[in-house]
């Protein structure tokens, strides 16, 4: 009696455990979208990388003809394509100014604004005003006003002061996200220890946060090196790399415009990968010392 | 070289953040120095601020606090030579074991070599030499807790704070850092004060327990004097062991009065020195749970020096070395009784059996 009970359960499970093996059809749908989304995200991308290693017979579209690095040496070498040397060492001087500036006053920010203040909600809503404002006409805005008070458009003043209303904002709520983080208890217990307020900032708070200080490094250097809309009416006569590319967008009908894409992006990856290895290698060095024994 | 004297004073001492809600108010305490202190209470009762007012961390808005015979309000936590534990123990995760202790001698500007040749022999002497290059994350609960005293104590300071210093630690874990915290106060022989809203670890430890509600102490002494003679019904009831009962007093003889109300019928009292109790009054007293004795009815007859109550068993508690029985002798209240378990077992009670709850009637405590 209880054999034949027991049977029909066994064989009930074994269905079951045969079905938990097979996806649902729900899977292959979102994976078709998941697919889709990827393909759109990067496809674009990569059809200018892949059109910028072709030879010198090479054109705007597909086909692809032939493969040589011929536009990348063309790139630098011909006037014809503009200012594309000069308006490299440019950005990256900007980006790496805008960079420190954003670090310093988003971290002054964030300290700040771990206690509450009196006006201290209208002023976020100040500071994060910048992010929902259209940059171009930010830009324009930044422009306007500098003519006003007569002061010469140029990269490293109103370029800078444009750029900065939209990594200071990134920087700061990044930052906020860092802080979050942060206890409170740990700068009391340095107190406690006898650490001056300087002391506590150098030994406790920098070396704790660092690696959200290299986040937001990255953030500030990224979005000033690819920044276009706040830069094209502030940045005076000398271009950045992206207003280059704009103006070359409009004269430049050659591989050469998708060898400096591939380029950029280039140089954007081995910053973030850059960053990226410095925080690992600041958590590696923190367990590396405690491994060590 | 004589060691800093760390007897702690608290005199009329008030705090109020926002000059409305006190949150500690007019607190006088005396710690003698080398004594064990717990401030016990629920939270918010103003116990973690006047730690953090003796430690440095918050002023106190009046009064003085003297340790040493120092007035050391004003002072910051390093001049007043005392060193607080913190509750999750706030150890740097970016330093190793050792840098987090040496943190005080190395911001005092001690070269390398000095502060971890000092932080060596502390680590050797409380054993955490194996942990010495571990970063606090790679730590269990009691081992940041070590590191931590260990962390407070290598400023050699004269009075030890500690913010609830068990309460992230498991049951079993938090009975065993207890006792070595214990060990650790008798062994640094300075004044630990320890601030928890556990009774049993306030009791466990403290050679002082301090009692607090709403920013006041309601009652402070040894360990054994609070729990078995609390002063009034909210110090019997929070460290609990006690029943209180409330009734009128229906006459005054001698040394005891009779009590009695709807539910209790001539129960005798002992008088208290302090206590004022007139017939006709409304008066509340304590009876511990373990001196409760549980009788069938009828069985036998109680002596006259015996208080009783009819009550029903409403539930059955095992606890191991005895039995948690609760009775519905007051309504609306609990009344418990610690019942030994061999004694227990010798007739067990059922839910729902009708028993009379005994005591010695000089085993009972009037209350404030």
């Amino acid at each position: 009696m209880t054999a034949s009970a027991t049977l029909p359960i066994r064989a009930r499970t074994a269905v079951k455990v045969r079905r938990a093996g097979a996806r649902p059809w729900t899977f292959y749908a979102l994976l078709a979208l998941f697919v889709f989304y990827v393909l759109a995200l990067y496809g674009p991308m990569i059809c200018i990388y892949v059109l910028s290693f072709q030879d010198v017979r090479g054109g705007l579209v597909f086909p692809m003809k032939g493969r040589s690095l011929h536009w990348f040496v063309d790139l630098f070498t011909q006037v014809r394509t503009g200012d594309v040397k000069g308006a490299f060492g440019r950005s990256i001087k900007l980006a790496a100014l805008v960079t420190v500036l954003t670090v310093v006053f988003s971290f002054l920010a964030g300290w700040a604004f771990r206690r509450r203040f009196p006006g201290d909600t209208i002023l976020f809503y100040l500071m994060i005003g910048s992010l929902v404002a259209p940059g171009l006409v930010l830009g324009i805005g930044v422009g306007l006003l500098c003519n006003f008070l007569g002061i010469e458009s140029s990269l490293f003043g109103s370029a800078l002061g444009a750029q900065l209303s939209w990594t200071l904002p990134f920087g700061v709520l990044v930052m906020f996200a860092v802080m979050s983080r942060f206890d409170g208890a740990w700068e009391e217990a340095a107190r406690d220890l006898g650490a001056s307020p300087l002391q506590t900032i150098r030994l406790v708070v920098l070396p704790i946060l660092l690696p959200g200080i290299v986040a937001v490094a990255l953030f500030g250097f990224t979005l000033s090196y690819d920044e276009f809309a706040r830069t094209l009416q502030t940045s005076g006569p000398l271009n950045t790399l992206p207003l280059e590319i704009w103006s070359m967008t409009l004269n430049v009908t050659s591989p050469s415009l998708y060898a400096l894409g591939t380029t950029t992006t280039i140089v954007s990856f081995l910053t973030i990968g850059l960053c990226l290895g410095a925080i690992v290698a600041i958590q590696r060095r923190r367990g590396g010392r405690a491994a060590g024994e | 070289m004589t060691r800093a004297k760390g007897d702690i004073e608290l005199a009329g001492v008030c705090k109020t953040y926002d000059g409305e809600v006190m949150a500690v108010e007019g607190v006088n305490l005396k710690i003698p120095d080398g004594a064990y202190c717990c401030l016990l209470g629920p939270s918010g009762c103003g116990k973690t601020t006047i730690l953090r007012m003796i430690a440095g961390h918050e002023d106190p808005t009046d009064g003085e606090i003297v340790i040493g015979g120092d007035n050391v309000v004003g002072l910051p936590p390093v001049a007043r030579r005392t060193a607080m534990m913190f509750q999750s123990y706030a150890l740097f995760p970016h330093l190793t074991v050792r840098d987090n202790i040496a943190f005080a001698l190395r911001v005092r500007g001690q070269s390398k070599a000095e502060r971890y040749a000092a932080v060596d022999r502390l680590m050797d002497k409380v054993r955490l030499t194996e942990l010495a290059d571990r970063l606090p994350a790679q730590l269990s609960g009691g081992q940041q807790q070590r590191v931590a005293l260990a962390r407070a104590a290598i400023t050699e300071p004269r009075v030890l704070l500690l913010d609830e210093p068990l309460s992230a630690l498991d049951e079993q874990l938090r009975i065993q850092m207890r006792q070595e915290l214990r060990r650790m106060q008798r062994e640094l022989g300075i004044t630990f004060v320890h601030v928890t809203h556990t009774q049993l670890e306030a009791i466990a430890l403290a050679d002082i327990v301090v009692v607090m509600e709403k920013g006041k102490i309601r009652q402070a002494g040894p360990a054994r004097d609070v729990y078995a003679y609390p002063k009034d019904r909210y110090v019997a009831e929070f460290l609990g062991g006690q029943n209180v009962l409330a009734g009128r007093v229906e006459s005054v003889n001698g040394s005891s009065i009779v009590v009695a109300s709807p539910q209790l019928r001539g129960i005798e009292v002992p008088l208290r020195k302090g206590v004022a109790a007139s017939a006709g009054g409304d008066v509340e007293f304590a009876v511990r749970r373990d001196e409760v004795e549980l009788v069938r009815p009828g069985v036998t007859t109680l002596s006259p020096s015996v208080a009783s109550v009819n009550s029903r068993v409403t539930a059955v508690e095992y606890q191991g070395s005895f039995v948690k029985v609760m009775l519905d002798a007051v309504p609306g209240q609990e009344f418990v009784a610690y019942v030994p378990e061999r004694k227990f077992f010798d007739d067990p009670l059922a839910i729902g059996d009708l028993v009379l709850a005994t005591w010695p009637s000089q085993s009972a405590r009037l209350l404030d």
